[in-house]
């Protein structure tokens, strides 16, 4: 019988080696990664040119005296002139170092508090409806309890950017490790992943997306608070973005004023792109990459 | 008859036990008037080396029984013995790959969380990989494969626990007639190759009578053991086959009546 089924082996494998050909080859599909660019690029640019088109319209109008409401052109070359100095680049400075310190301590908090949530169940009974409840206060009202608190310091907005950003996070493990596929657990178990390694090896991975997701909703939350502390919030001695429009306001320097914006814009703006991408990656990997609306 | 059959005699000559064994074992849902009984006193010894099908209709607790025996689920009365030191491997009818990890990745996750060094691992994967006939496609991820070549990397994920006995559910029946008929010669030379011993559910009587050794037939809610026959048609067999047919007609005549029996 042995000899039979060795026999029988080549011929079955030939068969199988066909099937998997004629399975595989219908799924391969390349797109040059220029093109994928360009496809992606192009109504963006179209959509920017508009807006700066309508913004020009609204100038030559004369709705608004031009010291109040500059054109795109003076806007960007005060934009040029400041990326060339100093205090724009101090200010981006100061202003990155507390998103970084405040988003990278939220995130520390939300992975913890959403990993004990998700886990514990009488924790979840207690505060887990209070996370979300958490999320939905607007950020700014918290500042006049945190410079009660921490008078105007680096620490209040600090307070405010964790609180702002933390509860979104938490929610993002949560549902991430409530939404792992049961089947994916029992395999896992079966395979041999126990406790930690169950952790480590099935639910963090599974989890992944919705962690993504908390990450970049996280992220929005802390730029807002961010912006807000640094307005309310004036520590004398230290130029951020958020002084810089307080002074430009102050100076009436409508230029400076909105070219400042464009760089915090911007900046939102890069951060939504990595996490997009991020996510992207992910779903790609994973095989439930929407081809239509990528 | 069969020179599988002589192989498995040598080595229940040498262990004289069964691979394994279940001795009236019960299975009880829930508790007081919302009870169902899912497993009645069921008693069934599986040789080392023996192909078992379990067939029964829906609800007779074919999946339940697999669960008990994989440790996945806790039994309620009576008792399973499975030799020292063995954990059953289980394999679902859905792949239940990672789709994080590469083919690759998946087949070499048990070895990992059995610490096995990572040279060693790799030429695990290769020969694993080969085994199911998957040698050139380490890199790819689970997505860009067809279910049958899906199902065989689950296969091959299984046999990497290194186990000697294998618990299948309904493990290609979601597949196409004609990626089935390739598993399962797949699977027969594994289990020869290997002296595994397979307990294999299914609700296809013909799929059973092509692999088994030995076909039991449970009885729905609860269930039971009611028939049990041995297929005794030398390998390699072909589904088709007219003796494999023959005992699929007895097996599906009794099944017919059980499921009859809950109609009146």
């Amino acid at each position: 019988m042995a000899s039979d089924l060795i026999a029988r082996t080549k011929k079955d494998s030939d068969t199988l080696s066909g099937l998997d050909a004629l399975e595989i080859a219908a799924q391969e599909k390349a797109e040059t990664r220029g093109r994928r660019l360009w496809a992606a690029t192009w109504p963006k640019v179209a959509a920017l040119a508009i807006a700066l088109g309508l913004w020009q319209l609204v100038v030559w109008s004369g709705w608004k005296p031009p010291y109040a409401l500059p054109g795109p052109a003076p806007v960007f070359a005060e934009l040029w002139r400041n990326l060339g100095e100093a205090p724009l680049w101090n200010a981006l400075g100061t202003t990155m170092r507390r998103a970084v310190i405040g988003f990278g301590a939220s995130v520390v908090v939300g992975l913890v508090l959403g990993l004990a949530v998700a886990r514990i169940r009488l924790l979840r009974a207690a505060i887990g409806s209070m996370i979300t409840a958490l999320q939905t206060m607007p950020s700014i009202a918290w500042f006049p309890l945190a410079i009660l608190l921490f008078q105007l310091s680096e620490q209040a907005i600090f307070f405010v950017v964790v609180l702002g950003a933390a509860p979104s996070i938490a929610n993002g493990v949560i549902a991430g490790v409530d939404y792992v596929p049961p089947l994916l657990l029992r395999a896992g178990r079966n395979i041999g992943a126990r406790g930690v390694s169950l952790y480590r090896h099935v639910i963090a991975p599974a989890s992944l997306p919705f962690v993504i997701a908390g990450l970049k909703q996280g992220w929005a939350f802390s730029w807002r608070s961010l912006m807000a502390g640094e307005l309310l919030v004036v520590i004398a001695t230290k130029s951020s973005l958020g002084t810089q429009l307080n002074y430009s306001r102050e100076l009436s320097d409508a230029e400076w004023l909105i070219s400042t914006m464009i760089v915090i814009l911007v900046i939102g703006l890069l951060v939504d792109v990595a996490f997009g991408a991020a996510d992207r990656a992910i779903r790609r990997r994973w095989g439930v990459l929407d081809h239509a609306n990528n | 008859m069969t020179s599988a059959a002589a192989g498995v005699t040598a080595k229940a000559g040498a262990t004289d036990r069964s691979a394994v064994a279940l001795t009236d074992v019960t299975k009880v849902y829930g508790r007081g008037p919302n009870a169902v009984l899912a497993l009645d006193r069921v008693s069934l010894s599986v040789r080392p080396g023996e192909f078992v099908c379990l067939v029964g209709a829906s609800g007779c607790g074919k999946s339940t029984l697999l669960n008990l025996v994989a440790g996945l689920d806790r039994i309620s009365a009576g008792r399973v013995d499975i030799a020292d030191g063995v954990n059953p491997a289980l394999m679902f009818q859905e792949p239940a790959l990672f789709p994080w990890l590469t083919v690759g990745r998946n087949v070499e996750l048990p070895l990992k969380l059995r610490k096995v060094p990572r040279d060693q691992r790799r030429s695990r994967v290769t020969e694993l990989l080969n085994t199911v006939h998957l040698g050139d496609f380490a890199k790819r991820r689970p997505h860009e494969l067809s279910g049958g070549m899906r199902q065989r990397v689950a296969l091959a994920r299984t046999l990497a626990l290194d186990t000697p006995v294998l618990l299948m559910d309904e493990p290609f029946g979601a597949l196409d007639a004609m990626t089935r008929d390739l598993l399962h010669d797949e699977l027969e030379r594994i289990w020869s190759e290997r002296k595994l011993t397979v307990i294999f559910v299914t609700h296809n009587v013909r799929e059973a009578a092509r692999l088994a050794d030995r076909i039991v037939l449970l009885s729905s809610r609860p269930g039971r053991v009611i028939y049990q026959t041995p297929v005794d048609v030398p390998r390699p067999r072909r589904i088709d086959a007219p003796d494999v047919a023959a005992i699929a007609a007895e097996v599906t005549d009794r099944l017919r009546a059980e499921v009859g029996r809950h109609g009146q």
